[in-house]
């Protein structure tokens, strides 16, 4: 296995003082009994177990960043995780990848040159134009509009949303008919060259449409876009942002009904929009800022918000489900009624565990991505 | 002889029910009726088991169709494995008209173990459809892929 040391050593990993304040935080730790990040690091860091590696945890691991906000060393630990797996490799991985791995092979499909998709059918076309400066990234959400039909998380409807709520501010923006997968699961699960093929295409799609911004709805693609994307062509022509962002610095443009039912929410953070890129305030000050709703906080928020329990498609198991169990329950102990989430994957994986009857019984609650509850609360 | 090279033959992978479909293709030898040699035929216990997954994954290595065949929905064997595979056969076809892919690269044929002439006939049927939508556009851009990286089924997978 070739170390990055070079690399590795920014990540802080050599300072690991084994304290183990990582383990008391790691979510996949609280369900596993025999993961620990602290363990995987030493062990995957000095080969002294060589099966660690291909078998061990180093797969397991949710990338979510808990561990690093209580790290006294200040380890990058995702950083660190993704070196690893890099350098590992994708042959050696041990962690499948979850739906029979038909998420990667479509977007490893997706980074074929000749490839034409129909990704837009769901699209009117008078919410959108070709001239605009603003760009939506829709990612895949057709894709998982058919995959996750059983679920009913009905990931369009975050695509149709979010334009609406763009129309209403007075943007009609573009969208990419051959867009590409963004490649964050690629580039999080060991395949560092099929995240690269996928980030040129599109970054030379979004470069060839001219616009200054990019919006993603997803948390993953604007990490990916905005963080990743620049560590391979350097600086981008254009600037990204989450719909919450673009949403919070335009709310003067935003018109809502007068009256709306009352109703107390709650905030899920998606790791890759809070502790990846620090993005906690926005998207509360847009749900607070809509009539009728107010919103509570559960046990765990902002940087110590618990994932939802899987990360890039890979290890679900018992462990991702009692990670979400947890989560649902912690939320209807707020007394919410309805669970926001800023990311399509979250809906899609505490969706999932909701469809447990005696837990949907239990706990009861909605789950919604924040832009169709913003879009709901519009004016017509 | 050159031309006849230059002729696009197409491989289809043919994804068999252990029960029905797979002794149809045997019966079919030993009745000495003939079909293309243009299919790979992969044996599976059930077509419920054959999940899109894999066959997104054949056309991705460069298979130029698939062709997924089983039981009549009454006979199979583990009751409900036909209807699950139709319903997975759906979603299938919605990912691939995303994708941009012809839907007829990919078929689905319930065909009992005496139905022999059926897959002589459905073979032949397909070997002829695919040879008139052509190669899969992406047998040439593909990257090389270990066959590790296609290897299901961990510890991690089964406890779902």
């Amino acid at each position: 296995m070739a170390l990055e040391l070079n690399l590795l050593k920014e990540t802080n990993a050599f300072y690991c003082l084994e304290c183990g304040k990582c383990t008391g935080v790691c979510p996949v730790a609280r369900y596993s009994g025999s993961f620990s990040p602290r363990r995987v690091l030493a062990r995957s860091l000095f080969d002294s177990h060589p099966g660690e590696n291909e078998s061990g945890g180093l797969w397991s691991c949710l990338t979510c960043g808990q561990c690093e906000e209580v790290c006294p060393s200040n380890i990058d630990y995702d950083r660190f995780i993704q070196l690893q797996r890099k350098a590992l490799g994708i042959e050696k991985r041990e962690g499948a990848c979850s739906h029979g791995g038909i998420i990667e092979s479509i977007s490893r499909l997706m980074s074929m040159e000749k490839i034409n998709q129909n990704r837009l059918d769901w699209l009117d076309r008078s919410m959108v134009s070709d001239k605009s400066d603003v760009l939506f990234f829709t990612g895949c959400l057709p894709y998982f509009e058919v995959l996750f039909e059983e679920i009913e998380a009905d990931p369009l409807n975050i695509a149709r949303s979010t334009l609406k709520i763009l129309n209403h501010m007075g943007v009609k923006p573009q969208v990419l008919a051959n867009e590409r997968c963004c490649g964050h699961d690629f580039f999080w699960n060991g395949d560092y060259a099929m995240f690269e093929k996928l980030a040129q295409t599109n970054l030379a799609l979004i470069e060839k449409s001219g616009v200054k911004t990019v919006i993603t709805a997803c948390p993953e693609c604007y990490r990916t876009i905005k963080k990743d994307y620049p560590s391979l062509n350097g600086k981008q022509s254009f600037a990204v942002l989450h719909i919450s962002e673009f949403i919070a610095k335009n709310s003067d443009k935003l018109k809502f009904h007068k009256e709306g039912i009352e109703q107390i929410i709650t905030f899920q953070d998606p790791c890759r929009l809070g502790r990846h890129m620090s993005v906690y305030d926005a998207p509360r000050e847009v749900l607070s800022g809509l009539p009728g709703m107010s919103l509570t906080e559960m046990a765990h928020h902002h940087r110590r918000a618990i994932c939802c329990g899987v990360s890039g498609w890979m290890n679900c198991s018992q462990i991702s489900k009692n990670i979400q169990a947890n989560r649902l329950r912690e939320a209807h102990r707020t007394g919410a009624e309805i669970l926001v989430t800023a990311c399509i994957k979250c809906k899609i994986h505490l969706m999932c565990a909701m469809r447990d009857q005696t837990l949907h019984d239990e706990v009861g609650l909605t789950i919604r991505d924040m832009t169709e509850v913003v879009a709901e609360h519009l004016e017509a | 002889m050159a031309e006849k090279k230059s002729k696009f033959e197409p491989r289809i992978v043919v994804f068999a029910c252990n029960w029905c479909s797979y002794p149809a293709a045997d019966s079919a030898g030993i009745n000495r009726m003939q079909y293309p040699a243009n299919i790979r035929i992969i044996r599976t216990m059930c077509m419920g088991r054959v999940n899109p997954a894999y066959v997104l994954k054949a056309l991705e290595m460069g298979a130029d169709g698939v062709l997924v065949s089983g039981c009549h929905f009454e006979d199979c064997h583990y009751s409900f494995g036909a209807r699950r595979a139709a319903e997975q056969f759906q979603k299938l076809q919605k990912i691939l008209k995303i994708l941009g892919l012809e839907q007829a690269r990919v078929r689905q044929e319930f065909i009992s173990a005496a139905e022999f002439p059926k897959f002589v006939k459905v073979v032949n049927e397909m070997v002829d459809q695919v040879r008139k939508i052509g190669p899969n556009p992406f047998k040439d851009g593909r990257t090389k892929i270990s066959p590790k990286q296609f290897v299901p089924g961990s510890v991690e997978e089964i406890t779902v």
